[in-house]
């Protein structure tokens, strides 16, 4: 990792809890499944923290009290270092004058801030029921062999980082992947298998339903609040979207048109 | 009774840059917000009781009376909250609503603003979903940018503003309370009722939380009237719907409709069941709504009929399984999910659906016995109604509808020493070497 964590890269390192930052206490250092968190050995740049102070003078102009900005103030570190740093949540406290644990049950609670680096892509698998029957399981079971890791794990050149999720709100896609929280409809073992090594190769496919994908970082800052300027990429709607729309106008079938104006029909009706 | 699909809220989906303002003003956009600016609030207030519009997110309370109990002249701010918050499993209808038409939630928050006589909404969108955020995001600029926010909105005196709020991957937060905490800064987790949040919401300052396609539905009902809009579906569930159809079918997709179509109809629709084989189970409105069964084919979809079969309109997401799928698996699914997401304040839903899931864990490899079904069904007993909100209640539906409907395959799994489905059979790439 670089001090600034502008690109997220690798594994975390095996830390524990000794070295330079040793006199830090870890603030989410707590579930046994992710082992001590790498928080410590990993400060916010004067840079870094700069840029969230500047930002969060905006986050908070958008509420009528403070503490609202908090979860975009979390995102806004998370745009800095791929997670939510135990410096970062120092640092959200600080302008919010919140005290640091106020703002780690805070971090804690929700799950996409991530408690250590993300790989460049989040490859999330729909895991959630409809899509799991319908081909989610096997997707990610086919993913893991293939990347060699487990749920929650990063490829160890930082590419990609595997999850299985819960219902994405796409169950009519379904098996859904999502990489960076952009929709990857239809999915099979073989296209997830393709779409993994694309993300690895530096040759990111277009998501199915979105813009060109940016890097979990990026799209921390977008979840923010701060739009990048992406929003006219992609269709206005799936296949899926549309199927009772296009039956509809193939039968001829409309809603009652309004009273009051001269009823413009639908085209192609 | 023969039924027509009436396309409203998907009707520009699949126009040119549908999102865009300019799209959206074409398809006649923001013509019902001039209308209901020249009216008083009170008569927008009216006109949306007298539609008959129910809420869209599950609960089908009727949303003129939602609005009409936030108290007038109480000096304090008032707020509307929309909630995007679409996480329940199967709910696939506000996502890409907000992804075509994003402008239809704005013009649609702006009248329901006007009527509470609300001067900030916020929008509180799931993460998960960047690119419609983005659209959101975008249409809020654009709406300010034509004078639809902001100050003296088009000369009438009447200030609004929108902040887009952006959860961060959590299925509580679609519970009322439990979205305000978030938007408050907090934890998600459910506040006690009373106070509801009509008298102390957001910032203990009344409120009104409606869905998506509820505040969506506004402009087409104040473009339409009352006459206009209770003309589709039925006396007590008037307007149009929806409709989610997920997994096992033909044509999975969008099917809007009147409410009181059934099934069978929707089913038609969506060309049948996958070739070759039969619906076994479905899901009328989501995983919180108990499961129907093929007996229910022509159950009315609207706020009156599922319950009267023992189970919800929820949010018609329509999750559709046939007979290759094991309901065990399919429930073990379900009740991992709800441990998951259960925010763990109140002790019926932590422990229960964590103890749910090491049951259902036991069951599907073939450790289970006869008394666990017994469990199960102590266990729901024991969350059902005491929970501290929905997402414990909700958490019950699919275990004892499954155990009501299939408890011979419950019993075939400690039986036969496992589960007697292959996998395989259910994925929609069966057979194709994939």
């Amino acid at each position: 990792m670089t001090a600034n964590g502008a690109t997220p890269g690798g594994v975390p390192p095996a830390h524990d809890g000794t070295g330079a930052a040793a006199h830090r206490t870890p603030l989410i250092a707590f579930d046994p499944r992710l082992g001590p968190a790498a928080a410590a050995a990993d400060p916010l740049s004067a840079d870094a923290q700069q840029r969230i102070r500047e930002r969060a003078a905006q986050v908070l102009a958008r509420y009528p009290r403070p503490r609202s900005a908090l979860m975009p103030l979390l995102y806004l570190v998370q745009a800095e270092q791929g997670y939510v740093s135990a410096d970062g949540i120092r640092l959200v406290a600080d302008i919010l004058g919140l005290t640091t644990a106020e703002v780690t049950a805070v971090a804690t609670f929700y799950t996409m801030y991530r408690r250590r680096p993300c790989g460049r892509y989040l490859v999330g698998v729909c895991t959630n029921t409809l899509c799991a029957i319908l081909g989610g399981d096997a997707i990610f079971d086919a993913l893991r062999e293939h990347l060699g890791i487990e749920n929650g794990e990063t490829t160890p050149d930082g590419a990609v980082t595997l999850e299985h999720i819960e219902c994405n709100a796409a169950c009519d896609y379904a098996p859904v992947v999502m990489v960076n929280w952009e929709f990857f409809d239809n999915q099979t073992p073989a296209s997830a298998r393709e779409l993994v090594d694309r993300l690895r190769a530096g040759d990111p496919p277009m998501p199915t339903r979105g813009a060109p994908l940016r890097t979990f970082t990026e799209i921390s800052q977008l979840l923010a609040g701060f739009p990048d300027d992406l929003a006219d990429a992609g269709p206005s709607a799936g296949p899926a979207s549309l199927a009772g729309l296009e039956l509809a106008r193939s039968r001829g079938e409309a809603a009652p048109p309004f009273p009051t104006e001269n009823a413009p029909r639908e085209e192609g009706a | 009774m023969s039924f027509r699909l009436t396309p409203v809220l998907t009707a520009t989906w699949g126009t040119d840059r549908s999102w865009t303002i300019d799209a959206y003003h074409q398809a006649g956009g923001y013509q019902a917000l001039r209308k209901a600016l020249a009216m008083s609030p009170d008569a927008v207030l009216q006109l949306v009781k007298d539609s008959g519009l129910r809420g869209r997110g599950g609960a089908g309370f009727p949303t003129g009376m939602k609005w009409g109990f936030i108290p007038q002249g109480d000096g304090k701010p008032h707020y509307l909250v929309v909630n995007a918050d679409e996480s329940e499993p199967g709910t696939c209808k506000d996502i890409p609503l907000l992804m075509a038409t994003p402008h239809t939630l704005i013009e649609g928050a702006i009248i329901a603003s006007y009527a509470i006589r609300a001067h900030q909404a916020f929008i509180y969108i799931r993460g998960e979903v960047v690119h419609v955020i983005r659209r959101l995001l975008r249409a809020v600029e654009e709406a300010r940018a034509a004078g639809y926010l902001g100050r003296d909105i088009l000369g009438s005196g009447f200030d609004l503003d929108i902040t887009v709020h952006i959860g961060a991957g959590a299925y509580i937060c679609g519970e009322e309370t439990a979205l305000l905490e978030s938007l408050e800064g907090y934890r998600g987790q459910p506040r006690l009722r009373p106070p509801f949040p009509a008298t102390a919401g957001l910032y203990g300052c009344p409120t009104v939380i409606n869905n998506v396609e509820t505040i969506a539905s506004v402009p087409a009902i104040v473009r339409g009237g009352v006459e206009w809009y209770r003309s589709m579906g039925t006396e007590k569930s008037p307007g149009f719907k929806i409709f989610s159809l997920s997994g096992h079918v033909a044509r999975p997709g969008q099917y809007e409709a009147p409410l009181g179509i059934t099934l069978r109809e929707l089913l038609d629709a969506a060309g049948g069941m996958r070739e070759g084989h039969e619906l076994k189970f479905w899901t009328p409105g989501g995983s919180s709504t108990p499961l129907f069964t093929a007996e229910h084919l022509d159950v009315p979809l609207d706020f009156e009929g599922p319950p009267q079969h023992g189970s919800m309109l929820g949010t018609t997401a329509l999750q559709i399984f046939d007979e290759t799928t094991c309901v065990v698996r399919a429930v073990k699914r379900w009740c991992e999910f709800y441990a998951h997401e259960s925010c763990g304040k109140c002790t019926p839903c932590r422990e229960g659906t964590f103890w749910y899931a090491q049951i259902f864990d036991r069951l599907e490899k073939g450790l289970g016995t006869a008394e666990d079904i017994e469990t199960l069904l102590d266990l729901s007993d024991n969350i059902l109604g005491r929970a501290f909100c929905a997402l414990g209640d909700g958490a019950t539906s699919p275990v004892t509808s499954s155990i009501q409907y299939f408890r011979d395959e419950y019993i075939a799994h400690y039986e036969q020493g496992g589960c007697p489905f292959d996998p395989v059979a259910s994925t929609v790439f069966a057979g194709a070497g994939v």
